[in-house]
This record gives C-alpha cells, structure tokens and sequence, in this order.
C-alpha cells in the first residue's frame, strides 16, 4: 500500500535560507540585552570621563567616609545574616522541636519587609522619645544621660536592622542546599564514625557552603543598594550620595562615578556569588533521596530552638509590621482617602505593567537560548541580568544619563527643523521609569522562566516541531500553557519587586506622580511616621505574597518528591 | 522514490564526532532499522532526519525533497516527517485526544474526527478523553504512536519507541505496532540497541559504531553473514577463540574451519555461536568429547558449558529445549560451521 505524501507547501529549500534558522530569536535576545545593558554600562563608562570639580571635592571630603562605611555596613550585614540565616535553617533543617513546620515559612516572612520601612520603625521605637526609652525612665526614675543606650541611628544600627530583614537570603539558600543533599552523604558520614552533629558540620555544612556564600553575597548587593534605610538613619553611603550629588549638588557626571564606584563593590559581590553557585553542581553524586534524619529536641533545647527561631520572625517582621499597624490604626483615618487610594492604583498600575513587560522579555530571552543555545545568546543573557546587580539609584542614574542626550539631541533637531523645542519626550515619562524597572527586575523574571522552561523537556520540542509547528506556535501553544505557572511566580515577583522599589521610583517617576513607596518616604523624611504606617503597611503585605510563593516553590523543589 | 536518503551525512558536538559520513536509503513503505549500542549516533541520525539537528556534511532527501544540506536546514515542521521519541513526549497539558489532534489542521471538528479515527486503529479511542499522566506506559507508546502517525507523515522516525516497556508488554505491542506500520505501508526509520528486536521488525538492518554504518541488509542476511567480529558479537553471544591462518583454514577442536581469503600467518579470531554447538547423535563425524561443567536452563534452550578434551578449552553451547545433561556428564558435541566466523584479528579498520 503506497502512502500519500503530505502536500509540502510549495517552497524550495531555498527560499526557507532566510528563515532556517530561528535567528529571529538570536537578534530578539541580543537587541533586548543590548538595550538592557546600556544604562550599566553608561554607568562604568563615566569612569573615563574627565573628573570634574565636584567630583574633586567629593573625593576629598566625602568619599573616603562612603567607602568606610558601606565596608562596615557589609561586614556587619555579612556577619549578621550569616549568623542568623545559617542558624535558623540548620534548626529547622535538622532538629524537631515545637513550631518547627511554622517557623519554615515564618522565617521567610521578614523578606516582605523593605529594609527603609524596618529603618522607619525601629528609629520610633528605638528613639529617646520612643515608647522603649520613654518605658525605661518612666520605671526607673532616669533622666536624660543618667544611663547607656544604644543609638539606632548609626551604622550599627543600620546593619543590625537590615541583617533582621534580609537574613532571609542566606536561610532560604541554606536550606535549600541542606534539602537537596542526598542523605547519602550523611549516611557514609555515619558510618565512618562521625556523629549526627559532627556530620552536619563536616559533610553538610561544606557542601551547602556555595549556597551560603551566595546568600550572604545576595544580602550584600540588598544592603549596598539600600537607600531609604541609610538615608533615615543618617548613615552615609554610596547611595545617598549619588542622590545628593545628583540632585543637591546637580552633578550628573560625578553622580554617575559615584555610581561606578559602587558599581565595583557589587561586581566583586556578583563575582563571589557566581562562582560560589558554579561549585554547587557536586551535589547531586547520589540519587537517593529521603527525608533527612531529624533530631528531636526537648526540653530546654527545645525552648532554645524555638527562641532561636522566634527572634527573627519577632525582630525582622511581627514588631514592625505590629508597629506599623498600630500607627496606621491611629491615623487611618485621616490619611487613608482618595489620594492615598491613588497612591494604591498608582503603585499597583505600575508594578502589574512592568510585571508584564519583564515576563514577557524574559520569555523572549529565555526561549531564545533553548532554541539556539550559543555564546551570543549565552551572553545576551548574562548582560541582560546584570542589572539586578544594580542599585536603582545607579540604574537611575544610567538611564537617565542616555535618555537626558537623547532628549537634547531630539530637541535640538526638532528646534533646527521646526522651530519649536519638544523639551523632554523621554526622561521624566512613565516610559523611561519603565525602561529602568526593566533594567532592574529583568533578571528576576528571566530566571524564574529560564527555569521553568528547563523543565519542559526538549522532546517536547521535537514532538511539536515534527508535527508541523514553528517556533513561536511551539511556544505558543505547547511552552506557554505547561510554564504558566512559572509565568506567573516571575510576574508576582516582578510586581512585588516593584512596589517596593524606591530610589528609582524617586528619581524617575514622572512630575506630581507618587507611589506608595516615595509617599512613605516622602513623610517619613518629615518625621511623620505614623502618616506613612499605611502607605509602607501595604508595601509589606504585598510582600508577604511572593514569600507564600517561595513557600511552596521550596516545599516542591525536592528531588525525589513528584513535583507536576 | 525513497522516502529518506542520507548522503554522506556527517555531525559533531563540539570536537566529538557522533555521525561520520554516512550512507542510508529507507524505501518506499520499508521499515529499516538502525541498530546500535548506546552513544554510537543512532539516534543522532534519526534526530538529523527530522531536522532537530543540523548536520555539519552531506545531504538528507526526505520523499524527493532535499531536507538538509550544507548551510540550509528544512525546519521540521516542513519535512513531513512523524516521530516516536523514547519517553513519548506526551503533552501533560493536553488530553489523549488533543495530543493526537496537535498536528492535524483543519476545523477542529474534522481534527477531532481524524484524532478519534487514529486512536480507533491503536485501541485507544476509549482513552480520548484522558490525560497522558493516568495513561500506562503501553497506552502512552500507542497515543504517542497515534499522534504521530495523524497527520498522514511520509516517513516515520521511531526513536527507541518500545524500550520504556516491561518485557512482556514490549512484546505485544511491538507486534501492534509491526501491524499498524504494514497496514499503513509507511516507510519507517526505527531506533534500537535490541538486536532481537531489529531482527523482528526490520526489512532492513542498518548496523552503527561510532557513529558509522558497520553493514546494512536484510536481517537474515546480516544474522548469517555478519561483516566482522564487532557485529557477530553485537547480535548474538559467541565463543571467541584466536588462531593462526594456514592454508585458508584456521586449526580448531573441531578441525579446520575455512579461512577464505586470509593471508597464511595471519592472526585470526574465531567466532562460534552457542547454538552452532550439538550434541552429537551416535558416531558423527568430527565430534568431540566434551565434559559438561554447567547447566543453566532457559525454558526455551539451555546454555551448557562444556570444556573439551584434548586442549581442555572451555565453550558454551545453546541446546534446544528445557532438557539438558548433568553437570559432570561425558557428552560429544559437533559443530555447524554454518554459524563459524572467521575474521582477520586486526584488518577491519571498523574494530577501532
């Protein structure tokens, strides 16, 4: 029986030269990651331009403070996150006690707090008028100096605080490391003599050491891109002083080396963390999979683990958050209108269409490097998330930058032709505060999709390709659907990132137009904190969102447990 | 007109070479079978027919088209081609139904339709409505044969299709499939490391290593005739002896074997399959006493192995039926030089 051959659509080999190869993609990927990478790079390219008067007289007055103190800043946070981070999730990991399936995602909770609102928070209640030192003489009978008590407003103050919110970092990687050890390891460990503890610290411990070095580099780059926090608690650092030569001093170029300088700090920092996930693939040497052997504790131990765990949720999220909520009890009433009701809508608009635009980009990226996995694409992909690395302020100052030229550059035609000057079409719209979000948060997305689609395997491709699909159709109706749920988790993400997010926001958004995070600052900067308690109380529990995510992304990501 | 040639295809990943330079026709409604241990680029060549992979050199010509040549690539989606991969690729989001409907245009009732006829011919239009995950693997091969074979392709790629199957199970649906594949008299290029199973379902048998066609026949031609000593003892187990050419025969227990066409004082390796050896039945001639040492029954045949008088060499042999002598029995066995190769230890460039 002879079978008939399906009717190619008449076209030679030939004519498809053009369209053999998904080269599309290729282009797509590396113009998105070109663009992406401009304001970085304008950054690091500012270190060529001459250095002007300000810069002459930043680094002969204020420079050499920026540094000491964001290295101090980064060996207390370092130490703080390592401390705490480690510490809970060995706990939690390896020991039964009381509250131990709470505490597993309890632990995560402070991630939801920015790092400028737990500034706010702990500033009133740590401050000599604040209800703790107020307490303190009411029951004692002090005065002002009759006794020691330490100042929040320094930068110890601004480490321990930041090290309470962002301890999250080290304990979500640590303990990821710990669960996707084989029980092998710790087995042969057993059996060769060492104890339970004993091989936790010498077989467990130094294999999740990677994954820590990376959290606690990820915490870093957090608390060196910090703004708000430093900029409240009157701690100097690179940050603030991009803003104040910016705006106070109206210097762009000398803003944009400040920026470079930073900008060094956080390459040493992505460096560590790069090289540290690099090692992690030694892992996964056995394919035996079971729950860890847990140690119950009791009694006294049991109280100490359980207090172990508590202090960090309490610190790091139920004392703020219970802070803010009394305040915005207080003054709901009369901040809580129409215009704070835009400032939610604002928020809300602008994070839901960068959420968009980033899952969208990254699909793009992503699916790019599976069709045609290569150096170009490779490293389109890297570029494109580095600006994660980046501090907002930073990323605002290398937008701005080339938008600002533009501008000029399109003002000065559009005179030449017409007759009529355009002012700025670009800098200062929702457009380049878009661009900037982009910047910051495409990495995030990236790699949530990027992962996902790992996980669709390449048959899956191949099956759809025979069966007459292009690309895009594969992507469309075979990728997209089984990766909605990542899609999803990028877009959340992204969306949370953004609410948060406020050196960018402050010194892009468009005239007259605020968000919740730039309100809350705004007031907060006026020392009117409990007026800002509601606008920063909806930053947090927007945040409170993703950490349920990660939750389950966790609870999911262990081998040996059938994850659809 | 063959529906698929390959012309001097070669491809590397990276520096490491997977196909070189191959030749391969599949005829008009024929079903050939690339045969092959793992990482000897089998299934890299069935991924170049259906254009998931780009080859470095030559020429593929699927049903008089060229698909692929330097420089040019004929998307998979144009070539027509239908493929099985060996863990099925199912779509997890589609039902049976719409896996099987994927491929086909059309109203969506006409695709619907199409799919039910198709999963009607594999037994599973009863399944239409159920998702690829509370399938068995058996019920998964069958949609994922279905879906491939839907839109009507004119040539099928099977990529290891019935290896993901209990042994039992392999069976029959090798058989359903042999079936489907001769009702439809569609040319099939098919993937396998199982000898038994080329042997079963080839017209055609085309041996692989490294990434090179060994011989290509019918396969009871490439079972009697194999071409050198890595495809004798790829297809079946042999008792492998070394010995010395002389006069166009190699010396053995059993006498001299034929040598032809090997050059006096060459080294040779003697090849005897188990089944070559029998009892011998009264005074044959050139038997030879044996000592049986081991007995391990197979149901089927028994292998027995035996160590010979005179130079005490030790042999296996495969005797028919579950009946065999007792270790420590004194038997004469006599051998069927039909199943004896001999091959020149080292001329065959393909050994390396």
């Amino acid at each position: 029986m002879s079978v008939a051959i399906p009717s190619p659509r008449p076209r030679g080999i030939t004519d498809l030269l053009g369209r053999l190869r998904p080269s599309g993609w290729t282009f797509a990927a590396a113009s998105i990651a070109a663009l992406v990478s401009v304001p970085v790079l304008v950054v690091l390219g500012s270190v060529f331009a001459p250095a002007g008067e300000v810069w002459r007289h930043l680094a002969e007055t204020v420079l050499a403070t920026y540094v000491a103190n964001s290295l101090w800043l980064m060996l207390g946070v370092g130490t703080g996150t390592l401390l705490i981070g480690v510490g809970v999730a060995w706990l939690v990991t390896m020991c039964r006690f009381p509250g131990r399936r709470v505490f597993e995602w309890a632990l995560l909770l402070p991630f939801a707090v920015p790092t400028y609102v737990v500034a706010y928070t702990y500033g009133a209640l740590f401050e000599f008028a604040g209800p703790l030192q107020s307490a303190l003489r009411e029951a004692f009978g002090w005065g002002r100096g009759d006794y020691w008590f330490p100042e929040v407003r320094s930068l110890g103050g601004a480490a321990a605080m930041m090290s309470l919110v962002l301890y999250p970092y080290v304990y979500l990687l640590a303990r990821a490391a710990f669960l996707e050890q084989s029980v092998c390891v710790i087995e042969i460990s057993r059996t060769l003599g060492r104890g339970p503890w004993r091989s936790f610290s010498d077989v467990a411990l130094p294999l999740a050491r990677p994954a820590i070095v990376a959290g606690v580099a990820l915490a870093l780059m957090e608390a060196l891109s910090d703004f708000g926090a430093v900029e409240h608690l009157a701690v100097p650092t690179f940050t603030t002083g991009i803003f104040r030569t910016w705006f106070g001093l109206g210097d762009a170029t000398a803003a944009a080396q400040l920026s470079a300088f930073l900008m060094l700090f956080i390459l040493v920092l992505v460096l560590f963390e790069r090289s540290a996930r690099g090692r992690r693939r030694f892992h996964h040497t056995s394919r035996r999979y079971r729950a860890l052997p847990r140690y119950r504790l009791r009694g006294r131990r049991a109280a100490a683990a359980f207090l172990a765990c508590f202090v960090p949720v309490f610190l790091g999220f139920l004392l703020p958050g219970g802070q803010l909520l009394a305040w915005t009890v207080e003054t709901a009433g009369a901040v809580v209108d129409a215009r704070f009701l835009g400032l939610v809508a604002n928020s809300m608009l602008l994070a839901a269409a960068a959420a968009a635009l980033a899952v969208a980009v990254a699909l793009v990226l992503a699916y790019g490097l599976r069709l045609r996995p290569g150096p170009v694409i490779g490293l389109s992909a890297r570029l494109a998330s580095l600006g994660y690395a980046a501090p907002g302020s930073v990323i605002a100052v290398g937008v701005l930058l080339p938008l600002a030229w533009l501008d000029n550059r399109i003002d000065a035609s559009m005179q030449a032709v017409f007759g009529v000057s355009t002012g700025l079409v670009l800098s200062g719209t929702l457009v380049a505060l878009m661009f900037a979000y982009l910047v910051r948060f495409l990495a995030v997305s990236f790699n949530t999709v990027e992962a996902s689609l790992g996980k669709v395997t390449p048959t899956m491709d191949g099956a759809a390709r025979t069966l007459g699909l292009g690309p895009a159709a594969t992507l469309a109706r075979v990728h997209a659907p089984l990766i909605s749920g990542g899609l999803l988790t990028a877009a959340i993400l992204v969306f949370v990132d953004v609410m948060k997010e406020l050196p960018a926001t402050l010194i892009m958004r468009p005239f007259n137009f605020n968000t919740l995070a730039v309100r809350a600052f705004e007031l907060a900067s006026d020392e009117q904190l409990a007026e800002a308690a509601p606008a920063a109380l909806a930053i947090v529990a927007a945040g409170v969102v993703p950490v349920v995510l990660l939750t389950a992304v966790i609870a999911r990501s262990r081998p040996g447990r059938q994850a659809i | 007109m063959d529906a698929l040639v390959f012309e001097g295809v070669s491809h590397a990943y990276d520096d490491v070479t997977a196909v070189a330079s191959v030749d391969l026709r599949v005829a008009e409604g024929e079903v050939v079978c690339l045969l092959g241990p793992s990482g000897c680029g089998k299934t890299t060549l069935l991924r170049i027919a259906a254009g998931l992979e780009e080859p470095q050199a030559g020429r593929v010509i699927i049903n008089g088209r060229e698909a692929s040549r330097p420089g040019a690539l004929l998307p998979p989606e144009a070539r027509g081609v239908g493929m099985v991969f060996q863990d099925y690729a199912l779509f997890p989001h589609l039902s049976v139904a719409g896996n099987v409907a994927f491929g086909l245009g059309g109203s969506s009732a006409a695709r619907r339709a199409a799919a039910l006829e198709m999963l009607e011919r594999v037994g599973m239009a009863e399944h239409a409505g159920r998702y690829p995950h509370v399938l068995s693997g058996g019920e998964q091969q069958r949609v994922a044969l279905a879906r491939a074979l839907a839109p009507k392709p004119g040539l099928l790629l099977l990529d290891e299709p019935f290896s993901g199957l209990d042994i039992r199970l392999r069976d029959r649906v090798r058989d359903e499939t042999l079936e489907l594949l001769e009702a439809e008299g569609i040319s099939t290029l098919l993937v396998t490391h199982d000898p038994e199973e080329a042997m079963y379902m080839a017209d055609r048998i085309a041996v692989m290593r490294a990434g090179r066609i060994l011989q290509q026949g019918p396969p009871d031609e490439v079972y009697r005739a194999p071409g050198d000593v890595f495809i004798a003892t790829f297809l079946s187990d042999v008792n492998r002896f070394h010995g010395t050419a002389e006069g166009g025969a190699v010396a053995s227990p059993f006498g001299p074997l034929a040598a032809d066409g090997i050059a006096d004082g060459e080294r040779v390796d003697v090849l005897i399959r188990p089944e070559a050896l029998r009892i011998a039945k009264g005074a044959a001639e050139r038997a030879v006493a044996a000592t049986v040492v081991a007995v391990h029954p197979l149901g089927h045949s028994s292998i027995v192995d035996l160590r010979l008088d005179g130079d005490g060499r030790a042999v296996r042999a495969r005797l028919p039926g579950p009946t065999a002598p007792e270790p420590g029995a004194r038997i004469s066995v006599v051998l069927d030089s039909s199943q004896v190769f001999v091959f020149p230890c080292d001329a065959p460039k393909s050994l390396k």
